[in-house]
């Protein structure tokens, strides 16, 4: 008999690429033999932009990264922008960093997990449970600074504004609310046959691995390496705040289910712990409008997705000499050919669903 | 009944009937698991067109009708062409053996389940033409997983059914039917595990979720009727639900005592089982994800082929011994 391998091309308009991502499979009946990720489909040259933008001006273009976490990217260019400048935000501005970066990671694993279940096949239902509950995030955030997506709301210097009356309390309503809906995700996928037995021991990624392809972020700690950049060179006041790291054992797909799961437990409780110790004043310091930029910086951050990194090099002149972004998800995306090598096209997709990437921040 | 007119008249209006319960139910049906999906996922569902969107699926089949029918250049265009009759034909076949009262059946054969589960079977040819002849790499994915679940779930299917015959001692349906009225035959414990089995073969052989491999969205874009369009795909969309019923019917009628009821009209006790079970489907549809192609095999022939097999030898020796 005469074998030949199939080879199928996969996206860049296909329902579980996540966006424009085209994954060249090819396929011995319907094990993977070879997965070659193609990426480009969305790129829009941000980095060049960023040559010629300021500072300020470039902020809203870090919304358009990673579009499920803007928060937690205007966080970390803005440190980075601030660590170039030598300057630093106003206490209570840092700590109205910490909750919409945190409230944003919150809702950014709950888009994971939805679209995780979804793509192993739960016809949409845990999907709309995690986008009823990102909803309420998303109307946090519209209160705040009148935007549902791109949110533009941390400044170099500062964040945009302050909580406007009563926002507080909704945060708080949504900690409550949120708890009691996690409950309700681990009846519906934890203990799940069909949901453990697809994802247990599919795609296995071990500590070293992990560590050699660079993957960061709760992809990392679920091969079992307790590295948070939170904890582990805290920026911001996050040393302030009690929460631990969460890692898993395997490095399975359950496992990058799992730790997003406690994530958001634990982001739960830093909101609550900031909330509580928000210090009075000005969350807007008294910023220059145009900088003199020297020097280079590095500056990285956690985001929902691994450590985002901004690499800010100054010539003298007002813009930027170059911006280079470190996109987490694109080292994440770098392992799959690795993972899904040997499995079928079913665990293809539940690995690719497992590791949580996102396009945007991919092609930049 | 002295004229052979009169007999064919007779016949014709049973036909239309048949057609026109397979396209009404079928639209009631989907517009339900609009509905239920909507309810399970915190949704309104169709909301717009008529009273709580009950006009919606007219207006969505008037749609499909007007629609192109996009050919792929290189599709083998018979089989291609066929594929969708295939699936339809047998389906509305199947409606005429289906006791929906004492006296609403068009034909009741002496051999009457048996005449239902293999023409059921016929379906499988359909789906794998269709994803053979639309030269589709989805597509062939598609009909080969469907053809290899379909063939391994209709020995449970079958070995299941078979329980029910042997404690009937007749494989007509109304035969089935009154062989109950002494009691349901489910309450018995060995025909219990035979309509489990049942059902999770059922499942399997209408695929859906959690065993919906062979569309399987997130993985094969539409699995084999990926590349139809307007009628065409209305047709698999129709068949899936008329197939839907037409297992749900099986079910009530070998296992919940088919029509019989404390009171008449029986055909209302009849649809009454009928959209239970179709409503616990739906319920399961919506609520679970989808098992892995080897794994679903490593079930159908580890765990239901053998367990129905001793299912069959427990009740052979319970029916000797009861003489």
């Amino acid at each position: 008999m005469d074998f030949e391998e199939l080879i199928i091309n996969m996206g860049p308009q296909h329902p579980s690429t996540h966006g424009v991502l085209f994954l060249q499979l090819k396929l011995d009946g319907e094990v993977v033999v070879d997965c070659q990720p193609h990426i480009g489909y969305l790129h829009r040259s941000i980095e060049k932009i960023a040559e010629n933008r300021t500072l300020v001006q470039f902020v809203p273009f870090t919304d358009r990264l990673d579009y499920i976490a803007s928060m937690n990217n205007n966080v970390g260019f803005c440190l980075a922008a601030e660590k170039l400048l030598g300057i630093s935000a106003p206490p209570r501005a840092q700590y109205l960093r910490v909750i919409v970066a945190e409230l944003n990671r919150v809702a950014s694993h709950l888009l994971a997990i939805g679209t995780f279940a979804q793509d192993l096949g739960a016809y949409a239902t845990p999907l709309f449970y995690a986008l009823r509950d990102r909803e309420k995030v998303v109307q946090i955030f519209d209160q705040l600074c009148g935007q549902r997506l791109t949110y533009d709301y941390v400044r170099v210097g500062g964040v945009s504004g302050d909580l406007p009356p009563g926002v507080d309390q909704l945060i708080r309503d949504f900690i409550a609310y949120e708890r009691r809906m996690l409950a309700e995700y681990h009846d519906l996928l934890t203990g799940n046959v069909i949901f453990c037995a697809r994802s247990r021991n599919i795609g296995v990624l071990s500590k070293e691995a992990a560590v050699n392809y660079g993957v960061t972020g709760t992809n990392l700690r679920a091969s079992g390496v307790a590295w948070d950049v939170r904890k582990d060179e805290p920026y911001l006041v996050y040393d302030k705040f009690d929460f631990k790291v969460i890692t898993g054992q395997k490095g399975d797909s359950w496992d990058r289910y799992d730790v997003r799961m406690r994530e958001i437990e634990e982001s739960l409780k830093i909101i609550e712990q900031a909330l509580g110790g928000l210090p009075e004043g000005d969350p807007v310091a008294k910023v220059n409008k145009v900088f003199r930029l020297t020097g280079e910086t590095y500056m990285r951050t956690e985001n929902p997705r691994g450590e985002l990194g901004f690499y800010l090099v100054g010539d003298g002149g007002p813009l930027p000499y170059r911006l280079k972004i470190r996109a987490p998800s694109f080292s994440n995306l770098s392992v799959l050919p690795y993972l899904v090598r040997g499995l079928n096209i079913s665990d293809t997709v539940c690995v690719l669903g497992s590791l949580d990437i996102v396009m945007g921040e991919i092609d930049r | 009944m002295n004229y052979p007119w009169m007999a064919l008249l007779f016949l014709v209006v049973k036909g239309v009937c048949i057609l026109a319960f397979f396209a009404v139910n079928a639209m009631f049906l989907i517009w339900l698991e609009r509905k239920v999906s909507a309810k399970i996922q915190n949704r309104l569902g169709p909301m717009v067109t008529g009273p709580h969107g009950s006009l919606q699926l007219i207006a969505d089949t008037v749609k499909l009708l007007l629609k192109e029918n996009i050919v792929p250049t290189e599709a083998d265009r018979f089989v291609w062409w066929l594929a969708p009759f295939f699936v339809a034909v047998p389906t509305v076949a199947a409606f005429l053996c289906i006791p929906f009262s004492a006296t609403w059946i068009v034909s009741d054969l002496n051999v009457g389940i048996l005449f239902i589960c293999s023409i059921t079977s016929l379906c499988v040819l359909g789906v794998f033409m269709a994803g053979w002849g639309s030269n589709n790499k989805y597509s062939l994915l598609g009909g080969m997983r469907s053809a290899a679940q379909i063939i391994s779930y209709e020995v449970p299917l079958l070995l299941s059914v078979l329980v029910v015959i042997m404690e009937a001692g007749t494989l007509s349906m109304q035969g089935i039917v009154h062989a109950q009225e002494v009691g349901w035959f489910f309450l018995k414990p060995n025909v219990l595990v035979a309509f489990l089995i049942y059902l999770i073969s059922a499942t399997a052989e209408v695929n859906r979720v959690p065993f919906d491999i062979p569309e399987a969205e997130s993985e094969l874009v539409s699995g084999y009727h990926t590349e139809y369009s307007g009628m065409k795909f209305s047709m698999f969309f129709l068949a899936e639900y008329a197939n839907l019923f037409i297992i749900s019917a099986v079910a009530a009628t070998l296992f919940l005592g088919g029509w019989l009821g404390p009171w008449r009209p029986s055909a209302v006790w009849f649809l009454l089982k009928v959209y239970g079970i179709i409503g616990f489907l739906m319920w399961v549809r919506w609520t679970l994800p989808r098992v892995r192609m080897d794994q679903m095999m490593a079930f159908a022939w580890k765990i239901l082929t053998p367990v129905s097999l001793i299912n069959v030898l427990v009740t052979g020796w319970l029916l000797v011994i009861k003489g």
